[in-house]
């Protein structure tokens, strides 16, 4: 041991805080701490980050280009011949669309409803689904046969059918678009809880709660609950980009958010008939839901190895996993839970 | 809590041990039996696990009772009925002289207040997510007793009182070690200043100068407060250490109870004789002279037990009686009216039940 080691360790020990005061660090703090160390899941993180900013100031852009989000620009915004100009033209930064209005307002704008529907959908979903999950897995019994087979029969159903026959029946709007992916979505998330329930409501702590005379719902939503946000967590971030993909997939059906408030899949959609004379029109809005979805999908990945730092022995393997051991010896905290246990 | 050599922790006994003022719990004839379901679509019952199967004892207040007995006995599961927290499949728990069996949660409730646990585990007992001051303090906000700063003072003089620095509050409990996560449990447990802690093996999963600590703290708690302890436990040593009065279980019934130096220094059982020949001594020289009674085969199945005395099997003293006829629990000839055995051929003074089993079982 050297002396400036030595000389180190003196000095820690005479800074040390003498008791009192000392706040333990939470699941939380060390899943973070452990998040930070993750590029990946840094740079997902800045790239959402931007996508919502520029989702919230695509006013201001608009503003700034004088071009509205449905605006039509028939002079400057087509050739002679009625086609879409290129980026750069007449000051359209990605080009314009079929009728000459700005593709990169639209896209901004695209954002908007991406992210909102993608966000409110899996709050939705996750609401519901923690709170069906909950309760069929505590509860037991008829309950569960009830609420487990309900979850069976929404996951079996055939979700475009339903999406096609509720726009055949109302006219497509936001409102039925969410509805449509909030009722697909919680399923998932509500089976997952479920299981994590039946094991956590065995455990002794739970046992102890009852001894107090805690009711269900205090059981359920003090002590079991906090333990769920791990694998919560992690599917509501994985369950945000399908939201989008499945916002898009309805537009780009026609059934999505009604023309002409723009929406990547709508965009995309319209785009199929010009793709062979402009190119940025079916490129851009893809790259756009391509970066945001791709970003969602990472952070959450790195969010279940930084929640359960177990995993990468696991899947130790190639670069990536080399890098992550190293750096195994600094971290801190465990998690109870496996992969598979995390897994969708 | 610096010492770590256990003190007689045991109070004296009261004058008159019958008076039914001192009755603080009495469990009678309480039976708990789990159904076992068969595999096929229609699940039906198949069988009974007879986990306790007409246990009838009695805690007195500002007393100990010990409750001995091998893994699978049904210790656990009696603690658990008498907690409330699992039915009752027949049979009475009595408390203060109120019948509480099957009581609802509702009904419960302030029987709660009065009948607390402290569980084996103290890992698995506390919630890995929540801060000890939030665990501590569950009792005051599940019977709205305090909150906000009152909450906080009083979770922070019950760790004070249990040993744990009050500052620690906003720790979690992994941060804690397994003894001082049990005096986490024991402070929860303190909280709304019950009448009965029930303690179900407090002290099995801690280091021996841990489980000291730990068993004078609960010694001291019972002089603060007048707390009577329902102590089960498997290490024969420690349990005759907190008690006053013994109950030795076997397979769901009760073979022997009694004070505890009657239990221990003159048993009547087999059972309970062959229990106390398997504890090891810490003297090498008594370790030498001492004779093991070795009781063979496995305890047997609580879903399909023996007939007549469940003990039987095994016994080295059985004769055709034991197969036939269940023996009552009753005092035998020459015992304080105290000290009841459950069994047709009690062990007479000076016997030696390992002579016996070594002519005839091996």
């Amino acid at each position: 041991m050297s002396v400036s080691e030595l000389e180190f360790q003196a000095h820690a020990a005479e800074s040390a805080p003498a008791g009192g005061g000392i706040e333990g660090r939470s699941q939380w703090q060390l899943t973070w701490r452990r998040l930070l160390h993750d590029k990946v899941a840094i740079a997902s993180m800045v790239v959402i980050a931007v996508m919502v900013l520029l989702a919230i100031t695509a006013p201001v852009f608009a503003s700034l280009y004088h071009h509205g989000p449905d605006q039509a620009f028939t002079n400057t915004g087509t050739t002679s011949t009625g086609a879409p100009v290129g980026p750069g033209t007449h000051g359209f930064l990605l080009g314009t669309d079929y009728i000459g209005r700005d593709l990169f307002i639209r896209i901004l704008y695209g954002a908007r409803i991406s992210l909102f529907v993608g966000i409110v959908t899996t709050a939705i979903a996750a609401v519901a689904g923690v709170g069906i999950g909950l309760i069929a897995g505590y509860f037991g019994g008829w309950v569960d046969t009830v609420l487990a087979r309900f979850i069976d029969t929404v996951l079996a159903f055939p979700y475009i059918v339903l999406a096609l026959a509720l726009a055949a029946v109302f006219s497509p709007s936001l409102t039925i678009v969410i509805g449509v992916i909030s009722f697909f979505s919680w399923a998932g998330i509500s089976r997952i809880v479920r299981g994590q329930t039946l094991s956590l409501k065995e455990k002794e702590y739970i046992e102890a709660a009852r001894s107090l005379g805690a009711g269900p719902w205090r059981i359920m939503f003090i002590d079991i609950l906090p333990n769920l946000m791990g694998p919560v967590l992690v599917l509501a971030t994985l369950y945000i980009p399908t939201a989008v993909i499945f916002e898009a997939t309805l537009s780009f059906l026609g059934i999505g958010v009604p023309e002409p408030t723009a929406s990547w899949g709508s965009i995309l959609s319209e785009a199929q008939n010009y793709y062979t004379v402009a190119w940025w029109y079916v490129v851009f809005p893809s790259a756009a839901l391509l970066i945001t979805t791709l970003a969602f999908n990472l952070l959450g990945d790195g969010i279940r190895d930084a929640l359960d730092p177990r995993t990468e022995r696991i899947f130790a393997a190639g670069k990536r996993g080399r890098r992550r051991r190293r750096r195994l010896a600094a971290r801190q905290g465990t998690s109870p839970l496996t992969p598979a246990e995390l897994g969708e | 809590m610096s010492d770590t050599l256990p003190r007689d922790a045991a109070p004296p006994m009261p004058p008159d041990p019958d008076t039914e003022d001192d009755v603080l719990v009495r469990v009678d004839k309480l039976v708990k039996h789990f159904p076992v379901r068969g595999g096929g679509l229609v699940r039906r019952t198949v069988g009974q696990v007879q986990a306790v199967d007409g246990v009838s004892l009695v805690v007195r207040r500002g007393q100990t009772l010990g409750l001995v007995g091998e893994t699978g006995c049904g210790k656990s599961t009696l603690a658990r009925c008498i907690a409330g927290l699992i039915p009752v499949t027949s049979g009475t728990v009595t408390f203060e002289g109120r019948n509480i069996t099957n009581l609802s949660r509702r009904a419960m409730q302030p029987v709660r207040r009065e009948i607390q646990m402290i569980f084996q585990d103290p890992y698995g007992s506390l919630n890995p997510r929540r801060r000890v001051g939030a665990i501590i303090g569950d009792p005051f906000a599940v019977h709205k007793t305090a909150k906000g700063a009152a909450r906080k003072k009083a979770v922070q003089e019950l760790m004070e009182r249990v040993g744990l620095n009050p500052e620690h509050f906003n720790r979690f409990p992994a941060e804690f070690s397994g003894g001082q996560r049990q005096r986490i449990g024991v402070a929860r447990a303190l909280a709304l200043r019950p009448k009965l802690i029930i303690c179900d093996e407090p002290v099995s999963a801690l280091d021996v100068s841990i489980q000291a600590q730990v068993l004078n703290l609960l010694a001291d708690l019972q002089s603060d407060f007048g707390l009577s302890y329902l102590f089960i436990a498997h290490d024969l040593e420690v349990v005759r250490h907190v008690s006053n009065d013994v109950t030795v279980m076997y397979l769901g019934r009760v073979c022997e109870s009694g004070p505890k130096d009657q239990v221990y220094d003159s048993s009547r059982h087999p059972y309970t004789a062959a229990l106390l020949s398997a504890a090891p001594a810490a003297d090498p020289d008594a370790a030498a002279q001492r004779r093991r009674i070795i009781l063979t085969g496995d305890v047997p199945s609580p879903i399909n037990p023996p007939s007549g005395c469940r003990f039987h099997p095994r016994c080295p003293k059985a004769q055709d009686l034991c197969g036939q006829q269940e023996p009552a629990l009753e005092v035998k000839p020459g015992d304080p009216a105290t000290h009841l055995t459950a069994c047709h051929f009690p062990v007479q003074e000076g016997e030696s039940l390992a002579r016996v089993a070594g002519r005839e079982r091996r």
